[in-house]
């Protein structure tokens, strides 16, 4: 039986994308891997399509290429993804 | 004309990791040729290669692995060895000072494979993202000049496998040109279903079982070669930008070069001496050395009767029956696509440092070729200037003159 996915937070995107793209750069003393832009964590613009890949092969989140260019930080890769998991949910 | 000194290298190959491994099995005649590991072999008409296997995990960083095929983790790795060898740190060089050259014959096959089973087995929506770039054959020189920042002139060339040795002459016309220094060679392989079905479609690979009795180039038995994967990446540098740099070391000179085309893709497609003949004499005549200055020749050893009779010829036209020493390293190796020809170049200048030609192993040369194969055990033998062939399918012929440090 397959195994219910996790909740997607920000633990598992960052978990997806080290998966798909390989392990980031350290964000730094503040932290905050979050909102630290997508380019200085190390992580390309094939790197995020990649990512999103596996977000909709695991999740059934369709995102344009458009849309997944425009994410410029997990955070905000995260909102859109979570926001169309509960539009479809509803 | 200033002269283009080779001031580092590295080698990734079969029996051996890294330059000084390689140059060890190489002088103890320890061949890197076996069964297949990486798929199940039985079904296909050879089933003998040279594999490199490795951790990749443990050589480069984390984010370069889902993005890479198995030959450009190699290339990538003798980048870092060549680099560290001349000792060249770019980010001290000017800006668009230092460039790539690289030569392949067939991209990155394995990672292609890989998605295509993704694709008819799991779906489009499974085929990776950076399938985009990783199947290209540009894609080692895009991912060595990324990682390293070498934002000078770059290429690759496509001559099958004669290729490797044309990158050496891409390099050199850059050096000429504008560039300080270029990273220049080949690392090739594609061993995969895939890239099998391909390799052995040419019918002109070993069916023999046996390490031992595959890949005899010379030999009356010879029944074709053992393809393997790895080759080497050489820094080439204008003389004095190296001096002004202080390079620790120059290896060697790459003295000249020449490549020809044939037969004439309207003939009858024969293979003959000539076009080799005529890629050794232009070499030669590039270099501005004698047949008699060289002091040994790297050959192409294609394993296939017909070629290897051609190539003795060849040969022997230039310089007389057995009047050169021959190595034919790769008998340890198998024949690494375009990566043969620059890891004859490196092989023959750890052969220049140390006063050695290796020895061939595998085969007993048939003495109508004429020619003075070393095999056994390594020949002592002062070197100051070495020939290198390689030929391609389809009518590739190279050849590069290198020599010692002056």
């Amino acid at each position: 039986m397959p195994q219910p996915l996790p909740e997607l937070t920000i633990e598992v995107l960052a978990q997806i994308l080290n998966e798909s793209a390989g392990e980031g750069e350290d964000p730094g003393p503040d932290g905050g891997f979050a909102d630290v832009p997508f380019s200085d964590l190390g992580y390309d613009s094939l790197a995020v399509l990649e990512t999103a890949g596996r977000l909709r092969r695991d999740y059934g989140v369709h995102l344009t290429d458009d849309e997944v260019s425009e994410a410029g930080t997990p955070q905000s890769l995260l909102d859109l993804a979570r926001r169309r998991i509960s539009a479809s949910a509803s | 004309m200033s002269a283009v000194l080779i001031t580092g290298f590295g080698i990734v190959a079969p029996n051996g990791l890294g330059t000084e491994d390689y140059w060890k099995a190489v002088l103890a005649g320890e061949s890197g040729i076996g069964r297949i590991t990486r798929f199940e072999p039985d079904r296909y008409p050879a089933t003998l290669a040279g594999e490199v296997d490795f951790d990749p995990a443990g050589h480069l960083p984390s984010r370069l692995i889902p993005q890479t095929d198995h030959s450009t983790r190699l290339s990538l790795v003798a980048a870092g060895e060549a680099l560290e060898d001349a000792d060249l740190d770019p980010s001290r060089q000017p800006m668009f000072g230092v460039g790539v050259v690289t030569a392949n014959t067939a991209g990155g096959f394995a990672f292609g494979h890989k998605e295509l089973d993704n694709l008819w087995r799991h779906g489009p929506e499974h085929v990776s993202a950076y399938q985009s770039f990783a199947w290209f054959y540009a894609v080692n020189t895009g991912q060595i000049s990324i990682r390293h920042g070498l934002r000078g002139a770059s290429s690759v060339v496509v001559s099958d496998a004669a290729g490797g040795l044309d990158a050496l002459a891409q390099a050199r016309r850059l050096l000429r040109d504008e560039l300080s220094a270029v990273i220049a060679g080949a690392v090739d392989g594609s061993l995969c279903p895939w890239g099998w079905i391909a390799e052995t479609a040419s019918g002109e690979l070993s069916p023999a079982e046996d390490p031992t009795l595959a890949y005899r180039p010379f030999d009356p038995r010879a029944d074709g070669y053992v393809p393997g994967e790895g080759g080497a990446l050489l820094v080439l540098e204008e003389e004095a930008a190296a001096r002004k740099r202080g390079a620790p070391r120059v290896h060697g000179q790459l003295l000249g070069h020449a490549a020809t085309f044939g037969p004439r893709p309207d003939g009858s497609g024969t293979v003959s001496p000539e076009p080799l003949r005529r890629a050794i004499t232009l070499a030669l005549a590039d270099a501005e050395v004698e047949p008699g200055d060289i002091d040994a020749v790297f050959a192409d050893a294609a394993g296939l009767p017909a070629h290897d009779a051609a190539e003795a010829a060849a040969i022997t036209s230039v310089f007389g029956r057995a009047a050169v020493p021959v190595a034919v390293p790769k008998t340890l190796t198998g024949r690494l696509g375009a990566g043969s020809g620059p890891l004859d170049t490196a092989t023959a200048l750890l052969a220049i440092r140390d006063g050695v030609i290796p020895p061939a192993v595998h085969t007993r040369p048939a003495p109508s070729h004429g020619l003075d194969i070393v095999t056994g055990q390594p020949r002592e033998a002062g070197l100051r200037v070495v020939l290198v062939l390689a030929r391609g399918r389809g009518g590739f012929h190279s050849a590069a003159v290198i020599g010692a440090p002056r």
